[in-house]
């Protein structure tokens, strides 16, 4: 008896699905704290300065100490918040970025002792639809953290995060919607063997969908020059303004964890996922490496592009989204759409 | 009949406004060169002193902490006990008690000496003025600068203080640097 909770081509034993489980959320969660360290070492040196270098050796274990403190704080409420919402909201935002990472293919089938198995959580049918729905209700984690603290800075920030979430979001499906039509699939493994079919990355057909759908993860991911739901500049922390400890460190790891699932699914949307340029192909266990390189060249994108670009104003983050990004979409979903009917 | 006002007007040269097609082809080219800029900065290389290991070396005439000298060939301190510093502080923070010299005690070359000879580096500004006001060049302002300490009376420096050589010696700039 087995369950069949997507459509792959095979089902694997429940023990393998558990233990790939466990990997992949053992290693995606390895990935952030050196994201968070990569961030701030980065951010010093295009800031002409060295950023952590005194905890441990170059700084490698600052993530370590920024975790300790902050799990060693007073979880504080304020009076006016609503308890149940104000706890729930930052699990949310961990849960449905966490949920996200399964839908990420680290490579194709291969064979484990003797099995059959796929290197990703689940190769769904609808992935990029997972992928969407899980980023709109990571959404909910920002709003209802912002509206449970009770604060004006934390509700102003989630109505922000609200507003951009419907802006961007729009325009990030759309310039998915030619990739989608040029790989004939929904599944995130498939895309990324259309790639390997045609020897051409999407980022190169699609670089407008590219550069749209990048730029909604940065609004999505609520990262700089996007990240008007946080703002410190203006609204103190935004949503997170009243979260101390345990909660804003989950916050945090949310945060980052986004930055690498965006820049996970951007890769293997466009980037050829596990594949490698130029026709190379090397044995099955370097796929998952392949993947993990490109995370990691996409997330130094996110932080030079942080340490580049300044906030924009929200009504330029409006009439950016509306009047510039989403046309660019329909124009390429509709360029490509002719281009895919008459090829 | 309007005035002229000939060829003192400058003519104004603007960007092309924002907004539209164009606006954003130009940020994408303005972004792309921002991203340039950042990255030179990482070619750079960080310009961080990175304090106490490595200090800023200071300047011959850099105004530190006093020292109290003695003359070389003899041994004797150079400072009389005028109290002409005294006078000189601003902050008032130099407390200087005169002794006689005796045959079988002498400690200075003059008539008198400085008994008691204490700084109060807590209230010092570091202007300078006993350097100026001493006679005998027997006060002078070193390069030490690593002063800080944990009760406010350690900052009250003897003359055996003062006279000692500096435990660790602030970096000074060579000629010319």
């Amino acid at each position: 008896m087995t369950t069949v909770y997507a459509e792959v081509g095979f089902y694997e034993p429940v023990w393998i699905q558990i233990l790939k489980a466990l990997v992949i959320f053992a290693v995606g969660l390895q990935i952030v704290p050196i994201v968070l360290l990569a961030e701030r070492k980065l951010l010093g040196r295009f800031q002409n300065r060295y950023g952590p270098n005194r905890v441990g050796p170059f700084g490698a274990m600052q993530p370590l100490a920024d975790i300790g403190k902050l799990l060693w704080k007073e979880e504080f409420r304020p009076r006016t918040s609503i308890q149940f919402l104000f706890v729930l909201a930052p699990i949310i935002s961990i849960i449905t970025a966490t949920a996200t990472l399964a839908a990420v293919p680290f490579g194709n089938v291969v064979d484990i002792f003797g099995e059959p198995v796929g290197l990703y959580g689940v190769d769904l049918n609808i992935g990029i639809l997972y992928v969407f729905a899980f980023g709109a209700i990571a959404f909910y984690g920002i709003v209802l953290g912002g509206w449970a603290s009770g604060s004006k800075y934390s509700f102003l920030g989630a109505m922000r995060g609200a507003a951009q979430l419907i802006s961007y979001e729009v325009a990030g499906g759309l310039a998915v919607v030619g990739v989608v039509m040029m790989a004939g699939t929904l599944s995130l493994t498939e895309i990324v063997e259309a790639q390997a079919a045609d020897g051409l990355w999407f980022v190169i057909p699609q670089f407008v969908g590219f550069l749209v759908f990048l730029t909604a993860g940065f609004a999505e991911t609520n990262r700089a020059p996007f990240d008007l739901p946080e703002a410190d500049a203006e609204l103190v922390g935004g949503y997170n303004t009243e979260y101390g400890g345990g909660g804003f460190a989950t916050y945090f790891m949310a945060e980052y964890l986004n930055i690498v699932v965006i820049s996970a699914i951007t890769a293997t949307l466009f980037l050829g996922g596990w594949l490698l340029p130029f026709g190379i192909d090397p044995p099955t266990w370097v796929d998952p490496l392949v993947v993990i390189a490109k995370i990691g060249a996409l997330s130094f994108f996110f932080i030079w592009i942080r340490a580049t670009l300044p906030r924009l104003r929200y009504d330029q983050l409006m009439s950016f989204g509306w009047k510039i990004l989403l046309p660019l979409a329909t124009i390429n979903t509709l360029v490509t759409a002719i281009l895919v009917v008459v090829w | 009949m309007t005035y002229d006002p000939g060829p003192d007007v400058v003519e104004v040269v603007r960007g092309p406004s924002p907004g539209g097609l164009g606006g954003a082809y130009r940020a994408f080219g303005e972004t792309l060169r921002g991203l340039k800029t950042t990255m030179s900065r990482v070619v750079e290389g960080p310009t961080t002193i990175q304090y106490p290991e490595e200090k800023v070396a200071v300047y011959p005439r850099f105004r530190g902490r006093h020292r109290l000298h003695r003359f070389e060939d003899t041994g004797l301190e150079k400072c009389v006990g005028c109290s002409l510093c005294a006078a000189a502080c601003p902050a008032d923070c130099i407390r200087v008690v005169a002794a006689e010299n005796t045959p079988d005690h002498r400690v200075s070359a003059g008539e008198r000496y400085a008994a008691v000879y204490e700084i109060n580096l807590s209230r010092c500004i570091f202007c300078g003025y006993c350097e100026v006001a001493c006679p005998f060049d027997a006060i002078t302002m070193g390069h030490d600068f690593e002063m800080s300490d944990y009760h406010r009376s350690d900052l009250i420096f003897t003359k055996e203080m003062l006279l000692a050589e500096p435990l660790e010696r602030a970096p000074l700039r060579a000629e010319g640097e």
